[in-house]
């Protein structure tokens, strides 16, 4: 670090010394898992592009993959999601994620191209690798961003996530580091618009590692066998349960309202701990985030730690039996009453209705 | 065989209250725990003390006011308690709080060489899951994250075989110790302490050390100074600007009935999206 850089005396609009001055534009890691990209690569594109645009820098996406065809077949889609280039290391050392050779090739291409901004989804990869690469690099990270944006004063990223257990949000910055990197959950950003036909370019770099300087060895992958936690992410239609349901017996209401609708059943992360759902049935900060067409909360309070996981359903109903619940701040429809009498109304009504219009047709 | 645990004491999240004016957090009598994704940590470990006779010794950073939590790790079984705790390690982000930990833990292996460092998935408080993965690229261990089960150990080769939770699936990993590893969570329970435990946790004196003691090479990647993330706001979510519709009855029947005439004439759609996805789940469930 430079003496100036410490002495300089502290203002509000500070300018980047040149050091910082040189990491230019927007990086997003494309996650790819066995030849399949995870869909929350593109949802940052999608954001990344519109960081990059209020900058008026480039976004390119980072594919780290052994070699093959489903590479080109990304960069495509990186394009077409709004990426402008696309830096691709291949190396057979990198078919198995593993986080020494992805965090020495990331850091490569960081040191070697200076992005100021680099993004990556919030996934079991994506915590991995950010934390080895911030920690790497010395800069700054922000996990489970639910906003950014740019502030030009500082042209630096202001990441919005929770804090305190989701009670609050708060905003952070890296100022004397670059690049800025934040994580985001997968549907958190919504999926950005796809252009066919939209191009880009493509930057090769090599990995240069042998497989006798890696210690971890992957011996085996060992497919899910139910795709239940794709299925509530990217489910339609949800029904969820929060402690406002009393007992654990009450959580049949949910499903069988969930059962008419055809719909996911969902909880909160206290229903969870005590034992009423699996956790991959735990909606909200800590587990998935939704995007449904409905969601029906019912007992749920609305803290922060479940709103971020929800706010991107279009239509919200809220049934709790305070009035006063954080929830009817972001709900569309708001019931105020006894969630254990209200669902088996609900469930009666949908079943006539639906069964009604169906037999009509 | 040596491992270490680190653990966080956390504020017990589900009581933790916001002011209603200042929307400043109300610390004051919130009572404080272990953070509950440590405690798969230290089982795990418990159990290396089972089947190897492994020394547990357990480490967190924090002020004065964090050693219940240390005490607390004590009658589980673990043999060492480490508190590490400065005024210059105030404020640290995530790549300072890895700095001061990494320290003290290269520190505890001079005396004995340490095998594992184990650490919970993630905090309660903080959910950034970057402590772990910190200290482990500092101390260049070898990273292993989202641990659902330690299937072998082979002392004599310093082997060990894993299953790491991925997207969509089970990594089964081999590496070479030392290595850090960062539990999921529900892969085991927390055991109830002997009461030789007890009587040992109750007579344990804590060792305190300052980032001096920990050996902490520059006090400058510590604490405010050395973390590069700043918190420029806090604030509490704002209320939509469109406050939800009431929907109210005279019996629960007559509300649901309003309820979904009022949804379905606001999102024409869905009641026909809603007919083609039961279609397709009756479907489902007779193939």
């Amino acid at each position: 670090m430079t003496e100036q850089a410490t002495t300089r005396p502290a203002g509000r609009t500070v300018e980047l010394d040149e050091r910082l001055a040189a990491y230019k534009g927007v990086w997003v890691f494309i996650e790819m898992e066995r030849g399949h990209v995870h869909p929350v690569s593109w949802e940052l594109i999608g954001e990344g592009r519109k960081l990059a645009d209020r900058l008026g820098v480039d976004v390119w996406g980072v594919i780290l993959a052994p070699p093959g065809e489903a590479n080109m077949v990304a960069a495509g889609e990186a394009y077409a999601h709004g990426a402008d280039g696309v830096y691709l290391m291949e190396d057979p050392i990198l078919a198995d994620y593993r986080t020494v050779p992805f965090n020495n090739g990331l850091c490569t291409l960081v040191n070697q191209f200076k992005p100021e901004i680099l993004l990556l989804g919030a996934t079991t990869l994506g915590r991995d690798l950010a934390s080895a690469v911030a920690t790497t690099l010395a800069t700054g990270l922000t996990a489970d961003c639910t906003a950014l944006a740019i502030d030009l004063d500082t042209r630096s990223m202001a990441a919005t996530r929770p804090t305190f257990g989701g009670s609050l949000l708060c905003t952070i910055h890296t100022l004397k580091a670059r690049p800025q990197m934040a994580t985001v959950r997968p549907r958190v950003m919504a999926m950005p618009p796809r252009t066919a036909g939209r191009t880009g370019r493509i930057v090769n770099v090599p990995l240069n590692m042998r497989e006798d300087d890696i210690i971890t060895k992957v011996l085996d992958y060992i497919p899910d066998r139910d795709q239940e936690q794709a299925q509530l992410a990217f489910a339609d239609f949800i029904v969820a349960g929060g402690r406002g349901l009393g007992k654990v017996e009450n959580f049949r209401l949910v499903e069988d309202l969930a059962a008419v609708l055809g719909a996911e059943v969902g909880g909160t992360r206290p229903l969870v701990q005590g034992g009423w759902i699996g956790a991959e049935r735990q909606i909200g900060q800590t587990g998935k985030t939704i995007r449904p067409k409905l969601y029906i909360a019912a007992g749920i309070s609305g803290a922060i730690q479940h709103r971020v996981g929800v706010e991107g359903a279009d239509c919200i109903v809220a049934i709790n039996s305070d009035p006063n619940a954080p929830i009817f701040d972001f709900a569309h429809y708001a019931i105020v009453g006894d969630a254990v009498k209200i669902l088996p109304a609900l469930t009666e009504a949908f079943r006539a209705r639906l069964s009604a219009n169906r037999k009509s047709i | 065989m040596h491992v270490v645990v680190c653990i966080k004491q956390v504020p017990d999240s589900a009581q933790i209250r916001v002011h209603p004016v200042t929307n400043t957090i109300m610390r004051q009598g919130v009572p404080t725990i272990i953070n509950p994704y440590d405690l798969f940590a230290l089982e795990e470990a418990l159990r290396l003390k089972d089947q190897f006779g492994a020394k547990v010794t357990v480490l967190t950073m924090g002020p004065k006011m964090a050693d219940p939590a240390l005490r607390k790790a004590l009658p589980f079984g673990a043999d060492e308690a480490i508190l590490l705790t400065d005024r210059a390690f105030a404020g640290s982000d995530t790549l300072a709080t890895s700095y001061a930990l990494s320290s003290a833990i290269a520190k505890i292996g001079q005396t004995e060489p340490i095998d594992i460092v184990f650490c919970g998935k993630q905090t309660i408080d903080g959910d950034t899951a970057q402590v772990g993965p910190g200290i482990a690229t500092r101390l260049n261990l070898q990273q292993l994250t989202y641990v659902s089960k330690i299937v072998s150990i082979d002392k004599g080769a310093r082997q060990i075989v894993v299953h790491r939770r991925a997207e969509g699936g089970v990594q089964v990993l081999r590496t070479s110790l030392p290595c850090l590893i960062t539990m999921l969570e529900d892969t085991n329970h927390i055991r109830f302490g002997t009461m030789d435990d007890a009587f040992r946790a109750a007579r344990y004196q804590l060792t305190e050390w300052s980032a001096t003691d920990a050996g902490v090479p520059d006090v400058a990647q510590c604490g405010l100074r050395g973390s590069p993330t700043v918190v420029k706001k806090v604030f509490a979510p704002s209320a939509k600007t469109v406050k939800a519709s009431p929907i109210a009855g005279e019996t629960p029947d007559a509300l649901a009935k309003t309820l979904i005439d009022t949804v379905f004439t606001a999102h024409p759609g869905l009641q026909e999206d809603l007919e083609n996805q039961i279609a397709i789940s009756t479907q489902g469930a007779s193939s």
